[in-house]
């Protein structure tokens, strides 16, 4: 797997995935992205000196449907520790996270690259505070800023065990991992605006070596295709160095998305002594066995349910499912669609997959936002499949229902002229027609060359206006030619 | 327990600290006689016993998610430095 010069890779993420609540995780102020800086802080947030903190429930239930989720160990008694640093963006000096008492543990999760499934180790889930924000781009060079708004935000700490074997599985790991959490409406995913982010601890070693090689952190990769790119440059990196003859040296490295290569963190990091120990402002977090099982029992729709559903019980194709799977609101559509076609789930998906996708593609919210309704695409495929248009013609009225010009398939169908003729008189009349003034191509057809067949529908179609099925015009055209 | 001067300054250096000789001696013989004690604790066997992190044995409150409105600029009126809405501090690299 992923042998380079005769070396592997090993890999372990680290996930930061912002929960999706109101208000901080131990204040009230809210968590809404894109506020003016500094205006989402309190005395709590802050770290003002006796003030206390007072844990946000939702936070909790975020993080243990996340851990059920993945089949972890619910820890029922949880501590929250301080982690000590001194940095800008931290106004505490330290950061409430939790240390060796971590809310969920043992967890797993399985990746499919090329069709082979592998289950992930996830060695724990915990609950912490974000930071704030860092700039560096003011008018006194000699000045960096920060905002405090997202100190506070509350954070779940994903942290695989090293059982990744390559930036592929790294990145299918990221896509189900951010998927489950979308799915349970936990996180939304959006990595550009940070709120689902990740670190990587990369090492190498000889094929058939079993202990690990010396490993290099790397952050500040804030999308799928740099956490490849990242990831692959850092692997090469590492066995040039080995084969060299030279030691890899364990540091933080960061993605250079311009230069594109990692390069070594500037400020020298001191090492990694946060001196933990349990927050004397914070009691053990409790969750009591009534409390768990309601969150056992309601456990939400996840992307492997829908995965089983689509491929096993409906047979889509494997591209249709992956993307109705990864991509929660295009899913919620199809399923909504279909249930207003229930008789051909593969004519949607493909619908769905292709222009509704095209439609909403950039669209805030995406498939939740789409300007056709599920409705409306389920009964305009309903039209198609009863004959009532032809596929060219659903077409143009999905675009005047996008354009918001028509709500109703059937009433714009018939505005816009593309229903199907039902007069079998005018269509026996116009294939009688186009069979005697076509001579040649008849002539051809008896000879056996049965594709001349499409420039005869055609020609039927152009009669008619096109307001017939080219389905049967080919029918009757090869029934009169074969007679 | 003995601890060195280097450990002191190691973790004075990480707690943000400058310590005169007097006062690393004075730390040395303090968390000396801390350690002492733990010492003495880890005679003891706890196997049994429940790890405890807090002096009271209750289980963390919880609040309900619910917004409260923030107090605004007062919140950052002690800010050594600002720059607009920004709190600004001496120039580092990431
Ligand atoms: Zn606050």
């Amino acid at each position: 797997m992923n042998d380079h010069r005769g070396f592997e890779s090993v890999i372990g993420l680290e996930v930061h995935a912002q929960l999706l609540t109101r208000s901080k995780i131990f204040c009230g102020c809210p968590t809404a992205f894109g506020a003016t800086p500094n205006s989402h802080v309190c005395p709590v947030c802050l770290g003002h000196p006796g003030a206390l903190p007072v844990l946000n429930r939702a936070a909790v239930e975020h993080a243990v449907r996340f851990g059920l989720a993945i089949g972890c160990r619910i820890n029922q008694r949880s501590v929250f520790a301080r982690k000590n640093y001194f940095y800008p963006d931290l106004p505490k000096g330290y950061q409430i996270s939790q240390f060796d008492r971590p809310l969920c543990e043992h967890g797993q999760l399985v990746v499919d690259v090329d069709g082979q499934p592998r289950p992930i180790g996830i060695i724990r889930v915990h609950l912490e505070e974000d930071a704030g924000k860092n700039l560096h781009q003011g008018s006194d060079p000699s000045r960096s800023y920060v905002d405090y708004n997202r100190a506070g935000v509350p954070l779940a700490e994903i942290v695989s065990a090293p059982d990744l074997r390559s930036p592929a599985e790294a990145v299918a790991y990221l896509r189900e991992l951010r998927a489950i959490l979308i799915y349970l409406e936990s996180c939304d995913g959006n990595m550009q605006e940070g709120s689902f982010r990740c670190d990587a601890n990369v090492s190498v070693r000889p094929v058939g070596q079993s202990a690990l090689g010396t490993r290099t952190e790397l952050k500040n990769i804030n999308s799928f295709k740099f956490v490849a790119q990242a990831l692959e440059h850092e692997i090469e990196r590492q066995i040039d160095v080995l084969a060299d003859g030279g030691q890899v040296e364990q540091e933080t490295r960061l993605w250079d998305e311009e230069a594109h290569r990692t390069r070594p963190m500037r400020g020298k990091e001191e090492s990694h002594d946060y001196r933990y120990f349990p927050d004397p402002d914070l009691l053990p977090l409790v969750v009591d066995d009534g409390w768990l099982e309601r969150l056992r029992r309601e456990r939400p729709l996840l992307p492997a349910d829908r995965r089983a559903r689509l491929q096993g019980e409906l047979g889509l194709p494997a591209p249709d499912v992956a993307m109705l799977v990864e991509d929660k609101a295009l899913g919620d559509y199809f399923e909504a669609a279909l249930s207003r076609c229930p008789g051909n789930p593969r004519a949607v998906a493909n619908w769905v997959v292709n222009d509704v996708q095209a439609l909403v593609k950039n669209a805030v919210g995406g498939a939740a936002a789409c300007p056709v309704a599920p409705d409306a695409l389920g009964a305009l495929i309903g039209l198609v499949d009863a004959g009532v248009v032809a596929s060219a013609g659903a077409r143009q009225v999905f675009f005047e229902l996008a354009a918001g010009r028509a709500s109703d398939p059937a009433v714009a169908a018939r505005a816009l002229g593309v229903e199907l003729v039902d007069d079998s008189a005018a269509l026996a009349a116009a294939v009688d027609q186009v069979i005697a003034s076509s001579g040649a191509e008849v002539d051809k057809y008896r000879a056996g060359k049965k594709q001349v067949i499409g420039y005869l529908v055609g020609q039927v179609l152009r009669r008619l206006g096109g307001k017939v099925d080219p389905k049967q015009v080919n029918e009757l055209l090869r029934r009169r030619l074969d007679a | 327990m003995a601890i060195g001067s280097e450990q002191v300054l190691h973790i004075a250096a990480l707690a943000r600290l400058e310590l005169g000789a007097a006062e690393i001696a004075e730390m040395q013989r303090d968390l000396g006689a801390i350690l002492d004690y733990v010492e003495q604790l880890r005679g003891l066997d706890v196997a049994d016993v429940e790890p405890m992190t807090h002096a009271a044995t209750l289980a963390t409150p919880l609040r309900d998610d619910a917004v409260v409105t923030p107090p605004g600029a007062a919140a950052l009126a002690n800010a050594p430095a600002r720059a607009g809405d920004l709190v600004a501090v001496p120039r580092f690299l990431e």
